[in-house]
């Protein structure tokens, strides 16, 4: 029964894995933090000794995740807002920023299809 | 894809002139500039730039985050004015 970063305890999982539950860690930084804290990545995370417990967690906290790093996300995406540029008035009206087209797809950004008026003969 | 580093930013040569010549004589002026494309510089901050955006100009106040950002970013060059309603009247890009 492993928490770490906050909210975190998938038990079944090779740890490996199961650090990936960690938001802003993926398979590649995982397996970093793993070599790091000399942990095999194959033990399930119900089977980790608290002292490794406790070396994964003194290397995580070299790593921006969770609620600091999406704070830090969201604290770029308000910097572009309050600028005023482009990518920031794109922000600001839901639509894609990269410059994408609208026309047709685009759908991600700007959430289900709304139909607008009647289209005349 | 990204400009190479090796070259360093694009900074408008001729802009970057009048702005060298402003902070020497500690002016505040409002330059009219077409350079949308060029990168704004540390040098930048505190001035007020009239950009460019094809139909007239959009004075741009240049403040410490804008640093690296294009000057064209912040003079948007497109009108959209919503999606006609049921009586489509024709709209000129007119703002």
């Amino acid at each position: 029964m492993a928490r770490l970063a906050g909210v975190d305890l998938p038990n079944e999982k090779r740890i490996e894995v199961a650090l990936t539950y960690i938001f802003g860690i993926g398979p590649k930084l995982s397996k970093d933090i793993l070599a790091k804290a000399k942990v095999n990545p194959d033990t399930r995370s119900k089977d980790l000794t608290s002292e490794e417990v406790a070396e994964i967690r003194t290397v995580l906290g070299e790593y921006k995740v969770e609620g600091s790093l999406r704070t830090e996300i969201a604290m770029n995406i308000k910097r572009l807002m309050d600028i005023g540029c482009y990518r920031g008035l794109r922000h600001r009206r839901g639509l894609p920023a990269r410059g994408q087209r609208t026309h047709t797809n685009a759908r991600t950004r700007s959430g289900r299809r709304r139909s607008v008026g009647i289209k005349k003969k | 894809m990204a400009r190479s580093i090796k070259k360093g930013p694009y900074i408008d040569t001729k802009l970057q002139k009048r702005i060298d010549e402003l902070n020497q004589t500690n002016q505040k002026k409002v330059i009219k500039t077409w350079a949308r494309r060029s990168t704004i510089s540390p040098d930048f901050v505190g001035h007020t730039l009239a950009v460019h955006n094809g139909n007239k100009f959009i004075p741009v106040f240049i403040s410490e985050n804008m640093v690296g950002h294009k000057l064209g970013e912040f003079a948007p060059t497109r009108t959209f004015r919503g999606h006609p309603t049921k009586k489509a009247d024709k709209r000129s890009g007119m703002r």
